[in-house]
């Protein structure tokens, strides 16, 4: 039980995917403008993680391994969270039409996004048991989500205040993202 | 032979069952998208400036098929827009009134002095920071040209330290609206022609002092007009343009011309 809690905690805090292995900055730049489509877009990725978790270690496991076909894991995950990005992408439109505009061309891109493919290998080269896999996935799209919605957060300020025009827009982003990439480096030795 | 079939057909059959999968899905989550949605958006300018008061072309085109909303509120797609949308429709279109913007203000560098000269980051915000802008009179236009920049119809310009807009190229949509700090530009209807060009709420003797075309609220043009269409409040002459008929009885009665008949291209 503490183990899963290290593994939960350090893949959210410690080794965070975006600001600590800088997996995933296209969404953490594109969706964190507003607060709303920032918890929208993590909880999607974070979905998206789990069930991909899960699926690529069963495929690992029963199909690529005996097989010995480990070597083509990344094509492999690479359809599976494909698949998976364009559930949620037919769920959301029918279920939450607002959000669905709100993500616009972010939500195919979870399917390019390097946290989800990041984790399930991660997941394989730590050799983690399906438990423990979950349990880091969950870790690394909270810690996903969370980072979304503190840089949001920063972001509404940093567009709220008065700085000059060759910093405006992606610059000053850019900078805040920084800031805040220094500020998770205080949980690094957290565990160990 | 074997190295190189046999990933191939197992990709091919992970493939397969995720297209299933997904077919499968997207019948159950399948969403019925009206067509006429698209035909509107494309009949809209994709301007998005949100003077129909909805969030850009696409909401007001599902607002329109969705929830009824008026066919004629574009106003920078006017009445040919009006029309092919009531087509789409089915309705009938009522007229667009287009809208113009005008700059309330009449200080130009012959009517209004400097204070200082500006030497900071040339905008009009941040010229207004610093002590409410060079010039002396503090509601007027400040002449760097904010509203130049967002104008996408390249409609104002800036003479004599005045913005003035093109009305023959002003599509109404408001974005200069937005652009001035001291919101002196304002949408009215394009044939209410009369507009009381200036914004200044101090009494009469400091406008006196500060611009030479300047509303003093002297109340001739209340007194003058036959319609009760013009009221000085705060000291400034307002015109209710419900009732006002562009006579121009107002324009001729103001001793100082902050009130103008503006029917030329420039104001």
């Amino acid at each position: 039980m503490k183990e899963l809690l290290v593994i939960l905690l350090s893949a959210m805090l410690v080794d965070n995917f975006v600001l600590s292995k800088f997996m995933g900055i296209c969404p953490f730049l594109g969706v964190s403008k507003k607060l709303d489509s920032a918890v929208g877009m993590g909880i999607a990725v974070t979905f998206v993680m789990i069930c991909a978790t899960v699926c690529t270690a069963l495929v690992y496991s029963l199909i690529l391994v005996p097989m010995e076909l480990e070597y083509l894991k990344t094509i492999a995950f690479i359809l599976i969270i494909a698949l998976f990005v364009q559930i949620v992408e037919m769920i959301l439109k029918k279920k939450v039409p607002s959000l669905y505009k709100a993500l616009g061309v972010y939500l195919p891109l979870i399917t390019t996004n390097c946290a989800v493919l990041g984790v399930t290998i991660l997941n394989i080269d730590n050799s983690y048991t399906m438990l423990q896999s979950v349990i880091n996935s969950l870790g690394a799209g909270l810690g996903f989500t969370l980072a979304l919605v503190i840089f949001s957060g920063v972001r509404s300020r940093v567009n709220s205040a008065d700085i000059p025009e060759t910093f405006m827009g992606i610059p000053s982003t850019l900078i805040a993202g920084s800031i805040v990439s220094v500020s998770f480096m205080g949980f690094s030795g957290l565990f160990g | 032979m074997t190295t190189y079939v046999f990933p191939m057909l197992v990709f091919a059959t992970i493939g397969l069952v995720a297209g299933i999968l997904l077919t499968v899905c997207s019948k159950i989550f399948e969403v019925k998208v009206d067509e006429r949605i698209d035909t509107i958006s494309e009949i809209l300018p994709q301007v998005n400036c949100g003077s129909c008061g909805f969030s850009g072309c696409s909401d007001y085109a599902s607002a329109i098929v969705n929830n009824g909303a008026d066919v004629n509120m574009c106003k920078p797609g006017g009445n040919d827009c009006a029309k092919k949308i009531a087509s789409v429709m089915g309705k009938v279109a009522t007229d667009v009134v287009p809208q113009v913007a005008v700059v309330l203000c009449n200080g130009d560098c012959n009517a209004t002095k400097s204070k200082y000269i500006f030497q900071g980051v040339q905008s009009c915000k941040s010229a207004n920071r610093f002590y409410n802008g060079s010039e002396v009179c503090t509601h007027g236009c400040l002449g760097f040209g904010d509203c130049e920049k967002v104008c996408s119809e390249g409609g104002i310009i800036i003479r004599d330290g005045l913005a003035r807009i093109d009305k023959s190229k002003c599509i109404g949509c408001g974005k200069c609206t937005k652009a001035c700090p001291n919101h002196l530009i304002v949408l009215r209807d394009i044939d209410k022609k009369v507009d009381v060009c200036c914004s200044s709420t101090d009494i009469g003797k400091i406008v006196r002092s500060t611009c030479s075309s300047g509303c003093i609220g002297c109340k001739l043009c209340e007194k003058k007009c036959p319609n009760e269409a013009i009221h000085v409040e705060n000291n400034l002459a307002r015109i209710d343009y419900d009732k006002c008929t562009a006579c121009g009885i107002c324009a001729e009665a103001c001793p100082t011309k902050a009130i103008r008949l503006c029917d030329m291209v420039y104001n």
